[in-house]
């Protein structure tokens, strides 16, 4: 098998740096595997790493500066069958560090090689995120200020499932890259280099201080024991086979007539948690099983449980347009939240709308018809008074029918939800 | 006949999945995370990706790379999301990745206000990349659209091979309508065109008479390079500046040069009105309200729905505006698109009616702009 190196372009690495070592290494360890160049896609950082895909006769992606392994990341997915080959610097490590922690806990089957050589060097070797506090580089005192970044300690706590810390100048150097891209899961090998351009001209660095250094710190090798599980992508794929196929929206029979052939323009008022969008849903519902146009604007805030929330529903025998409500023909008030939120509403409201309150509820001073509820003596907790209010309007013929608000009920429910929902609006009380 | 209740982003999810979609990659943001909430339910069993991301770079990095793996792909986010994807939206631009991007705008500044509605936006999305490049933007007014549109999104972007955003708003995409799902006519599915098997392959080669090169999957048999760089045809860096401007006016003339083959809009004409209403987004709604109420009177007016805001269709407008004396402009911002019109419509009287606090335009507010100025 012939080498994957391009011959038309050499690598344009400064003279004696290290990384054109790494390219000529990772060449034969392609060549060893076998591998042919439509097998692998080759995705490439910025900098002097970000070169890399231009060397060889492969798929290539050469993308911004840190988000090499999410552009891998989707590759993969789409393609599981491609070896990824991810390069990037100790640059792309600092500023990708997000993405470099995903793909340790995701442990999609990429290979990333770190070619760290401890400085910006295409940039003018200013101090990157593994930078000695001793060297001397381009960013003034600034990396005497910060602690530079244990690669594998992170990978490995991160949860990566192949880690290795070693010298660019190691003697089985192919062999190791060759063990990281056969391993079934998120590989990283930090390869530790020299600069020569940039870092080398002001601090003392040699293969020899490299293997010293590395020789000060605990080994890191290979699998991860503690951290192997399932390939991502294998998991996935697993996963999804066992998820239930979405069914296409069915829609709702127009099987009920509409009470009158008129808008009905419905607010309904409340707290968080009351349920309220649900009622909107379920007023759309009916309003659809009659044959009508429905629109359903809600309101509410960023908090989950607190807060208020606030649902618009337009029911019409004509198109919809303007989605909002000046003036309502109903106005269901269960929650004080809701009703303080649309306050200055109550003052428009006119003789002919019906408000339903609940009990407790303050309201604004309103021509409107009021009907008080006294939910509580009727044992109908609080998320369950929407709904309730819903009941009383049937009976009211107000804007629904029964029938309406029976078809919307088994439009969206299920027992037991559905027959205890049915027998709440059956048995919901009110004095007009 | 049958009608769902859908909500708009719900509607842009499943015309997603119709035009093929099968790769989804979104960080969690309102009002855009029920995009992502039916994406999820709707792709692994189709056999499809859908990710969340740790961030929205990522998001659309992955979506990037699953395109170029031959994927239809689809992220979508909202103000605070569209500001970290601006630079893989210049990638997308100048390497020609297709991909729909939807942005389900909400009222800005910066984290501003989740839960409410703007169409603050719009400029953003035209310029929000380095290098100035267009790009293409639809913007729908209601559920149908959304539907509807999503569809058009994907065959452009397959067509043109660039980033197609979906311009909504938190009003359009988180309001509820009854849609009959089965009663909406669908485009004819558009795929990227593929190269010749008897020529050998340029990433970016361009055959005479087209203005997009072909596309191969990275992965497939042929090799294939993306790059972000300055590339030439064989997606190598390039230095030639003759080569480099020769790519820079394809890019440019490409979309600007077909504009009219996609100008969506709707147009309701009144004969001898002097007055044109331009909209678009939810906006449209109110406006059409207005519309319909003045053709009562005495007094009606002609209205222009844009859902092609980007290029702007520059001859479309200029055709509907002909015969009037006075546009008016509105928009749920503080006058973005307007500076397009009043650029391509020197001559005429252009107003601009908007607001920016959250709150719909009415149609009362609207037709008092009209009859009042």
């Amino acid at each position: 098998m012939a080498s994957l190196l391009n011959k038309d372009r050499p690598p344009v690495f400064c003279p004696g740096c290290t990384h054109d070592r790494i390219a000529k290494v990772l060449a034969t360890a392609y060549q060893h595997m076998g591998l042919k160049g439509n097998q692998i896609a080759m995705v490439s950082d910025i900098g002097c790493s970000g070169l890399f895909d231009t060397f060889f006769h492969t798929h290539a992606f050469h993308g911004l500066h840190g988000r090499a392994l999410t552009y891998a990341t989707g590759m993969k997915l789409a393609r599981p069958e491609l070896n990824m080959i991810v390069t990037m610097g100790d640059g792309g490590m600092g500023i990708g560090g997000a993405h470099f922690l995903s793909a340790c806990r995701r442990n999609l089957d990429l290979t990333l090689f770190v070619l760290n050589n401890f400085n910006f060097g295409m940039t003018g070797g200013q101090f990157s995120a593994t930078t000695p506090p001793d060297a001397v580089v381009g960013s003034g005192f600034l990396n005497q200020l910060e602690r530079p970044l244990d690669v594998c300690k992170v990978a490995v706590s991160a949860g990566a499932t192949y880690v290795t810390r070693c010298s660019a100048y190691r003697k089985d150097l192919a062999e190791e890259i060759e063990r990281a891209i056969r391993h079934d899961g998120f590989s990283v090998i930090d390869i530790w280099g020299i600069c020569v351009g940039r870092y080398a001209k002001k601090n003392r660095l040699t293969p020899k201080e490299i293997d010293k250094d590395l020789s000060a710190l605990p080994p890191v090798e290979g699998v991860v024991e503690e951290n192997q599980r399932k390939e991502y992508g294998k998991q996935y794929r697993e996963e999804a086979k066992k998820q239930q196929e979405a069914s296409p929206p069915r829609g709702i029979e127009p099987d009920c007539s509409p009470l009158e052939k008129t808008r009905q323009e419905i607010i309904v008022l409340g707290n968080a948690g009351q349920r309220i969008i649900t009622a909107g849903d379920l007023l759309c519902l009916a309003g659809l099983s009659a044959g009508l146009r429905v629109t359903q604007k809600n309101e509410y805030n960023i908090t989950v449980l607190r807060g208020p929330s606030i649902s618009e529903v337009i029911l019409s025998p004509e198109e919809i347009l303007y989605t909002g409500i000046e003036t309502p023909s109903v106005v269901i008030a269960i929650g004080q939240e809701g009703v303080n939120r649309r306050a200055q509403l109550f003052d428009r409201l006119r003789q002919e709308t019906m408000v339903i309150r609940g009990h407790g509820v303050t309201l604004p001073q309103t021509a409107a018809r009021t009907i008080t509820v006294d939910f509580k003596a009727q044992s109908i907790r609080a998320p369950e008074r929407a709904l309730a209010s819903l009941g009383i309007l049937a009976k009211l013929g107000n804007a629904i029918t029964p029938d309406m608000l029976r078809a919307a009920l088994s439009d969206r429910f299920k027992d037991p939800v559905l027959a205890s929902s049915l027998d709440l609006v059956n048995r919901v009380e009110y004095n007009a | 006949m049958a009608f769902s209740l859908m909500e708009g982003n719900e509607a842009i999810a499943w015309g997603a999945f119709e035009a093929g979609c099968r790769f989804y990659a979104g960080y969690p943001i309102t009002p855009a995370t029920t995009i992502f909430n039916t994406m999820i339910k709707l792709l692994p069993p189709a056999g499809g990706v859908c990710i969340q991301g740790e961030d929205e770079i990522a998001s659309i990095g992955s979506c990037l790379g699953a395109s170029m793996a031959g994927l239809k792909v689809m992220t979508a986010t909202s103000g605070p999301g569209l500001s970290l994807y601006s630079e893989h939206i210049s990638f997308a631009i100048g390497s020609e990745i297709p991909i729909v991007i939807t942005v389900v705008q909400r009222l800005g500044p910066s984290t501003g206000s989740a839960t409410r509605g703007a169409d603050g936006d719009i400029q953003f999305m035209r310029w929000g990349n380095s290098g100035g490049l267009p790009i293409i933007a639809l913007a729908p007014s209601d559920v149908r659209d959304c539907f509807v549109l999503t569809m058009y999104a994907f065959n452009l972007a397959e067509e043109f091979r660039c980033p197609v955003f979906l311009a909504s708003n938190k009003e359009v995409s988180m309001t509820k309508e009854g849609l009959d799902v089965n009663a909406i006519e669908r485009p004819q599915i558009i795929d990227r065109a593929t190269p010749p098997a008897d020529a050998p392959f340029l990433p970016f080669h361009v055959a005479s008479g087209r203005s997009v090169p072909n596309f191969l999957p990275i992965g497939s048999k042929t090799l294939v390079r993306q790059t972000s760089s300055t590339h030439g045809p064989d997606g190598y860096i390039t230095t030639d500046p003759e080569q480099i401007a020769r790519n820079q006016a394809r890019l440019r003339d490409k979309l600007l040069s077909a504009v009219d083959r996609f100008s969506y809009c709707e147009a309701f004409f009144e004969e001898n009105a002097d007055t044109l209403i331009l909209t678009y987004g939810v906006t449209a709604r109110a406006a059409k309200d207005a519309y319909l109420e003045l053709r009562r009177g005495e007094s009606p007016v002609s209205l222009l729905v844009l859902k092609t805001l980007w290029p702007v269709p520059e001859i479309l407008i200029r055709e509907k505006a002909k015969g009037v004396k006075r546009v008016i402009v509105l928009e749920m911002n503080d006058g973005q698109y307007v500076r397009e019109i009043r650029r391509i419509l020197p001559e005429k009287q252009v107003d601009f009616y908007g607001k920016m606090n959250g709150k719909l335009l009415t149609p009362p507010e609207i037709q008092e702009v009209i009859s009042h100025g």
